[in-house]
Parts: C-alpha cells; sequence; structure tokens
C-alpha cells in the first residue's frame, strides 16, 4: 500500500469504530459533547502515536513470547503521561474524561494497532498508520458527539443551536442515546458501503 | 459493618450504575461474545471471577505498595500488569479444567486483559473506596464486594443480550442493520430500561 494510503485508511474504510468495532467504550462514554469527544480523540491519538512509533522501533529486540506484555507496558507509560500532563494543565477536561483517561490502556484500537501494524511496519508507516487511526476515532468521537449534544442539549461546542423553545431530548445525553446513536450511525454506513459496491459493479458491468 | 451500605454497592453496582449499560464498560466481549447464552453465561463467570480478584490483588497493591512508596501515579501500569498476570492464569486454568468453554470463549478469554471493564472497576475501587477515609477493614469488604457484583452485572447484561440475540436471528432486519447496529439499538433499549433503576434509593 502507498504512504498516504496507510494515513487515509484509518478515517472511513478501516474506521476503528464504525468499521472494526473497536474502542467503543470510550466511544460511547465520553461522546456527551463535541469537546470531550476532541479531548478524548487527542488524548488517545498521543497514546496511539507514542506506542506505534516505540513498539515499531522495538519490535526487533523484543522475544515474540512476552511482546504484549511490552507492548501493554509502552502504552501504560505514554497514558501515564497523558493523565499527568493533563491533569496538569487541563484539569477540567481531565475531570469530564473522568476513569476514561487511565482507560485508554485497554483501549483495544491502541492493542490492537501495535500488534497488528507496528510491530510488522518501519516507523514511517507506523506513524503515518497511528495518525490515520488516530483521526478517524477522533472523527468517530466527534460524530457521536455532535449527534448527542445537538439533540440532547440544544448545544454545539457549548453554543445554541436552536432557539429558546427547544425542548432538548434528555435521553440522547443518557446511556440509551449513546448506543442509540452508533446502532443507527454504524447501519448508515453500512448503507453507504452497500451502495459504493453496487456503483462499482455496474461501472464494472458497462466496461466489460 | 454497615450491611445497609453494602446493600447499596451490590444493588449500584448490578443495577443503577451496571457496568455495560450505564458505565459503558466492557463493550467488546458484551458485542462480541453475546450471540449464544452458553459462552456468554461462560465468559460472564469469567469476568465475575477476574473481576474479584482483579478487585482484591489491586487492593492490597494500592494500599500497601503504591501508597507507602508514594508512587500513587502508577496506578495504570501496576494495575495493568496485574490484571494481565491473573488473566494468562485463569486461561491456563479453564484450558485445563474445561477445554469446551476454553474452546467457546475463543479470542475472548486473552482479551479480558484489555477488557476495560477489568481495568475499570479497579480505577473505580480507588476513587470510590479507596482515597475516601474509610477505616481499612471497610474499604476492604466493599471493594470485594463491588468487585463482585459490577461482575454480575456485567453477566446480567451480557446473558440477557445473548438471549434477545438468539430470538433476533430469526427477525428480518434490514441488511444493513444486522450484526453489530441492531445489536447497539437493542443495547439502548435495554440501557433504557435500567434506566428505571436510577430512581433507586437504597440504604
Amino acid at each position: 500500500m502507498r504512504p498516504l494510503g496507510e494515513l487515509v485508511k484509518g478515517i472511513y474504510r478501516e474506521n476503528p469504530v464504525f468499521r472494526l468495532a473497536l474502542g467503543l467504550c470510550p466511544a460511547l462514554a465520553v461522546s456527551t459533547s463535541v469537546e470531550n469527544a476532541l479531548g478524548m480523540g487527542a488524548a488517545a491519538t498521543f497514546v496511539l502515536l507514542g506506542s506505534n512509533v516505540t513498539v515499531s522501533l522495538i519490535r526487533n529486540f523484543v522475544p515474540a513470547k512476552v511482546r504484549i506484555p511490552c507492548y501493554i507496558v509502552v502504552i501504560a507509560s505514554f497514558v501515564t503521561t497523558v493523565e499527568l500532563v493533563m491533569g496538569a494543565y487541563l484539569p477540567e477536561l481531565a475531570k469530564s474524561l473522568g476513569i476514561f483517561l487511565p482507560l485508554i490502556v485497554v483501549n483495544c484500537i491502541i492493542l490492537g494497532r501495535a500488534e497488528a501494524f507496528a510491530s510488522k511496519h518501519g516507523v514511517g508507516r507506523a506513524i503515518l498508520d497511528a495518525v490515520g487511526m488516530g483521526i478517524g476515532f477522533t472523527f468517530a468521537l466527534t460524530l457521536i458527539a455532535t449527534f448527542r449534544e445537538v439533540l440532547g442539549d440544544g448545544k454545539l461546542m457549548g453554543y445554541m443551536v436552536f432557539g429558546p423553545n427547544f425542548q432538548p431530548v434528555l435521553l440522547m445525553i443518557l446511556a440509551p442515546g449513546a448506543f442509540i446513536t452508533i446502532g443507527l450511525l454504524m447501519g448508515y454506513f453500512n448503507v453507504l458501503d452497500a451502495r459504493m459496491k453496487r456503483k462499482r459493479e455496474a461501472a464494472e458491468e458497462k466496461k466489460g | 459493618m454497615d450491611l445497609g451500605q453494602l446493600f447499596a454497592i451490590i444493588v449500584g453496582a448490578i443495577f443503577v450504575s451496571n457496568f455495560v449499560l450505564a458505565r459503558f464498560l466492557g463493550l467488546c466481549p458484551f458485542v462480541g461474545v453475546s450471540k449464544d447464552s452458553d459462552s456468554a453465561l461462560g465468559m460472564g463467570m469469567a469476568v465475575i471471577f477476574v473481576m474479584t480478584m482483579a478487585s482484591i490483588v489491586t487492593w492490597f497493591i494500592y494500599m500497601y505498595v503504591l501508597i507507602p512508596l508514594d508512587i500513587v501515579y502508577l496506578r495504570t501500569i501496576a494495575f495493568i500488569l496485574v490484571i494481565a498476570t491473573l488473566v494468562q492464569f485463569v486461561e491456563m486454568v479453564i484450558e485445563k479444567t474445561s477445554p469446551t468453554l476454553h474452546k467457546s470463549l475463543g479470542i475472548y478469554l486473552p482479551l479480558i486483559t484489555t477488557n476495560c471493564a477489568v481495568l475499570g472497576v479497579a480505577v473505580v475501587n480507588v476513587n470510590e473506596f479507596m482515597v475516601t477515609d474509610l477505616p481499612v477493614a471497610a474499604s476492604f469488604i466493599n471493594t470485594v464486594v463491588h468487585g463482585l457484583s459490577a461482575g454480575l452485572g456485567f453477566t446480567l447484561a451480557l446473558v440477557l443480550m445473548a438471549a434477545i440475540r438468539e430470538r433476533l436471528e430469526l427477525v428480518d432486519i434490514p441488511e444493513s442493520m444486522r450484526g453489530i447496529p441492531i445489536t447497539f439499538i437493542v443495547a439502548g433499549l435495554m440501557a433504557m430500561a435500567f434506566l428505571g433503576f436510577s430512581g433507586l434509593k437504597v440504604g
């Protein structure tokens, strides 16, 4: 695959949340507002970048049998860094992300990329892959958060979207709203996929 | 020991803030292993066991290693390593005692390591029972009971979901909604039902 392909694939074709169904817990839990979603996305992208680079660098030294514990330690170190830095400079955001900040360690996207990609590729590609996947994860979070914040709170990034008469759908901010939003979005992505496939087939038929 | 408080913790962890449906923890196995009730039950049992054990072990680590050495900020690394070891151990035990169960749980048993619910329960325990100035005994009992009931809550949600999905197999669902999307919609409806418990006043 061309280098640019590694970057772009994470955003739509192999989007970690909608396509691979990874990293679902934070995607649902912190998507109550766009601000939280962006913060979580940035934190996860940083950890992903750090872990992908490190894992790619040490991939030839780590014995295959103990590779998973090694990857976990690498990831946990970066997560601790993020935790401390965010706690120091953005305490409000750290507070609203709550336990999901330390739980980035167990975000399956990060271990998944370390195992499936970074341990088999060079540093350059690992960086591109991390950035692409990070953007894809942030995009998915922000998309879910947009629906939930606009419908559930009537706001977007803290600004009122609707007039004063808007009755917020409280359900969207609560847990059920998250499940239903992601279910419908995944369904929609499947529809898009099927449509693209049909188009491609039709084009091929015309050619042949 | 305050029994009312324990009861509040149990009901709280199973129903009011159910780990899957209210706290959004452990969604990967919730979606992945909920296709039939047998493996759901097996997975649930493994998670109950691991969660209780993890609660006990992390309590000792936090109280008697991290606090005395003043390295509380390393709790994420310490906890994840302990949990990973524990899961490895449970996997070995299940592989020896029940090969069929091991087969049906497949790749999800090692994945308990990265099951956010297990690390989640440890972190919630720290926040709720360890940094507060509860007496040592109460802190320990609360932690264990919370770990156990969090596992029970997870199993409850998983088994309910598996039962529903077995029925869903026979239903005519639009093609693009089949599989994971419809599971999430069902989870949403379940979460709505569980919201009913949030008005519950216990203790």
